[in-house]
């Protein structure tokens, strides 16, 4: 069965080792869709402000941020999605601080396992039913934790048997469940230990999740420099001796520049061999390739710059 | 490879009982633990342990290991000699298995088997410690305690979960403090222990009870029922280490790479360990780039060769013996990659500063050739970490 495109998804999480961008690929993606003519939200999970920072707009909240007719920015909070929830479906109205109901979730939240993930996972499934977007594009929690958040709704449903919380972790189950609905994406860059990492993150998705893996991006690939003609040219520039002659024309001392572009190709060389390891280690699932920008700054620019390479590989 | 206060490593690994690698993920957080740990049993000296309670699990890999668990592993002393390394100590090394550690914690705090057995047994229990996140940062927090307080090691070098996680760890203790002593745990179980609804809990129970449904208020509170009789102990350790992290047996160091996003991490990670008065023995900055790539002087030179490749190649071509047209285009494309790296190499290089410039002990280590995966590689980062 042919998995649905990933930019046909209304509920797309991305996740990734620390340090490898994932949240200027959550970024770019929302960017990309909004682009492409979608309504879209994109939401922070960790509250640290660099999705904000991403689209160069002041710390985002829960209720959304709207930076253009087609993208809003919100931040996760699981006291505000409490009190959303107390409001739209107990009809509790909560005016202003919540006070005596956030101490006891507070404590409801460390005493019962889930509750936290689940207020977080129910908000966004939530936005998914109403259909208030088209697509959600989560900059979900690190490659560490995120197996717990997704498979919270599944621990609810194990543990509780009756009540409301059990209907409701049923219908967002059946959303997360539903590939045509949700997506996970693991961003990594094409190292050893983000590569093997996520390789181990797949198969655990798919043991302990209900969640379908879409697609893998890998950040950060480094352009090839020189093609088989200019190869064996470069290694002789690259000798002590071709070096010496190149300096000597040039009137200054040329190690340090002929040294730079032997950094950047034996980069190269071993990133090429992590995207072999990453092919064999997850097969069947598509790789998205995103150069590395060399760019002074992240913020907007990098971020429109990933939306148009992802469109290149996304869009027809 | 530059220290700013000569030797900080070394006084620090030498003069500690804990110290704690803290940071952004994928900044090589616990190689810099693992490479401490390694130093410091190979130079200094004393039984050192090397603690990860990353969920990821690298520690392993980079000592040299096949595997590592709950228990205490000792690093075979053939490991250091294969290396060409002296081994004046000796290394172990653990990682935190969460439910294996919660139950021993079970287990040894029990007041008797039935109680232990009725808390093992418990639903909630085994979702706390197998599933959820919170529980993992306590519980990491009372193995270091459990370790320190058996007085068997010289030196801990624990490695912590990414930055947001970080805090979490150092916050544990004192939110499971928080979390026994809280009236509303007493109003939750109060209703299971006596059929005497306490009037207090009502309007909290009521409400939890539509959300949540009666079995698992039930067992919410038949858990912590069985788990009282352990609530002073809890208090107590939590508090325990809370004090430890805060005296001088305990320094922080906070591992970065130069990247923008990670330093941000960093930056924020020492304030907040200077906000709690927890002592940041240094920063150590991984993966930076040649100081060449920021130099004025080369740029310029780079920029000489954009200009003039035509000419270069034209002169070059013939004593090198190579084709023209393909030297004048791998001149290009070596100023191209020159000025695309230092474009990078600058905007770190400012950033190091602003960091230098809050006053911390800077300890920068160039981009190591491929991922540190033995203790020769170990030795390497090792030998940048202690130089100064």
């Amino acid at each position: 069965m042919a998995t649905p495109p990933l930019t046909e998804r209304s509920l797309i999480f991305v996740t990734g080792k620390g340090g490898v961008g994932k949240t200027t690929i959550a970024a770019g993606l929302a960017q990309m869709l909004a682009n492409d003519n979608k309504r879209v939200l994109a939401c922070e999970i960790d509250a640290k402000g660099d999705l904000s920072a991403a689209f160069e707009i002041a710390r985002a909240a829960f209720k959304p941020t709207v930076i253009s007719d087609h993208l809003e920015v919100m931040s996760m909070d699981t006291e505000a999605s409490l009190k959303e929830y107390l409001r739209l479906h107990l009809k509790i109205p909560v005016v202003g601080k919540i006070g005596p109901v956030a101490k006891a979730f507070d404590f409801l939240a460390t005493a019962a396992p889930g509750v936290r993930e689940i207020l977080t996972i129910g908000k966004l499934c939530w936005e998914v039913r109403e259909q208030h977007y088209d697509a959600l594009v989560v900059d979900a929690s690190a490659t560490g934790h995120i197996i717990g958040q997704l498979a919270a709704p599944q621990a609810i449903n194990d543990l509780v048997k009756v009540g409301l919380i059990r209907s409701q972790s049923d219908w967002m189950l059946e959303i997360l469940s539903d590939p045509a609905k949700t997506g996970l994406v693991i961003v990594t860059t094409p190292e050893e230990m983000p590569v093997l990492e996520t390789i181990q993150l797949s198969a655990s998705v798919r043991a302990e999740t209900t969640v379908d893996l879409a697609a893998i991006v890998v950040n950060r690939l480094l352009p090839e420099r020189f093609g088989p003609r200019e190869e064996p040219v470069f290694e002789a520039l690259a000798t002590t001796a071709g070096t010496k002659r190149l300096s000597k024309e040039v009137g200054a001392d040329t190690t340090a520049i002929v040294a730079a572009a032997r950094l950047a190709t034996t980069m190269r060389r071993g990133r090429t061999v992590q995207l072999e390891a990453l092919r064999t280690g997850v097969p069947g699932v598509p790789l998205i390739l995103v150069p590395e920008l060399f760019q002074r700054t992240d913020g907007l620019r990098a971020t429109n710059q990933i939306a148009t390479h992802l469109a290149e590989e996304l869009l027809p | 490879m530059t220290a700013t206060r000569a030797g900080t490593i070394e006084t620090l690994l030498g003069s500690r009982e804990i110290v704690v690698t803290c940071g952004p993920g994928g900044v090589g957080k616990t190689t810099s633990a693992a490479a401490a740990g390694a130093m410091a049993a190979s130079r200094i000296g004393g039984r050192v342990l090397v603690l990860t309670v990353d969920p990821a699990r690298r520690l392993a890999d980079a000592l040299g290991l096949k595997g590592i668990g709950n228990e205490v592993t000792e690093v075979p002393a053939k490991v250091f000699t294969d290396a060409g390394l002296p081994l004046k100590g000796s290394l172990h090394a653990a990682m935190l298995d969460t439910k294996q550690s919660w139950d021993a914690l079970i287990a040894r705090h029990a007041p008797d088997e039935a109680t232990r057995d009725r808390i093992l047994e418990n639903p909630l229990y085994q979702n706390i410690t197998g599933r959820f996140i919170q529980s993992h940062d306590y519980i990491a927090m009372e193995r270091l305690y459990e370790l320190h307080s058996t007085g068997e090691w010289d030196l801990i070098v624990v490695d912590t979960p990414p930055t947001r996680n970080a805090l979490d760890f150092l916050d544990a203790p004192a939110r499971m403090a928080d979390f026994f002593s809280s009236r509303l745990l007493r109003w939750l179980i109060a209703p299971a222990r006596s059929s005497l609804l306490n009037l207090a809990s009502k309007p909290f129970t009521q409400i939890a009870d539509r959300i949540l449904g009666t079995q698992f208020l039930s067992d919410i509170a038949e858990f912590f029922l069985s788990m009282q009789s352990m609530y002073e102990g809890f208090v107590d350790r939590a508090n325990a280490v809370a004090r430890l992290m805060a005296d001088e047996r305990t320094s922080f160091l906070v591992v970065s790479s130069s990247e923008t996003v990670p330093l941000r991490e960093a930056e924020f990670f020492s304030a907040e360990l200077a906000r709690r008065k927890l002592d940041v023995g240094a920063v150590i900055l991984n993966k930076v780039l040649p100081d060449a790539l920021s130099d004025p002087g080369a740029l310029a030179t780079a920029e000489a060769i954009e200009q003039r490749h035509a000419e270069l190649a034209a002169t070059l071509a013939g004593p090198m013996k190579v084709d023209e047209a393909v030297l004048d285009r791998v001149l290009l494309t070596v100023t191209e990659s020159y000025s695309d790296f230092a474009v990078v190499a600058r905007r770190e290089a400012a950033a190091r500063e602003r960091f230098a410039s809050e006053g911390a002990t800077l300890i920068t280590i160039p981009n190591l050739e491929g991922e540190i995966s033995d203790m020769t590689g170990l030795g390497q980062l090792g030998g940048y970490l202690f130089a100064g």
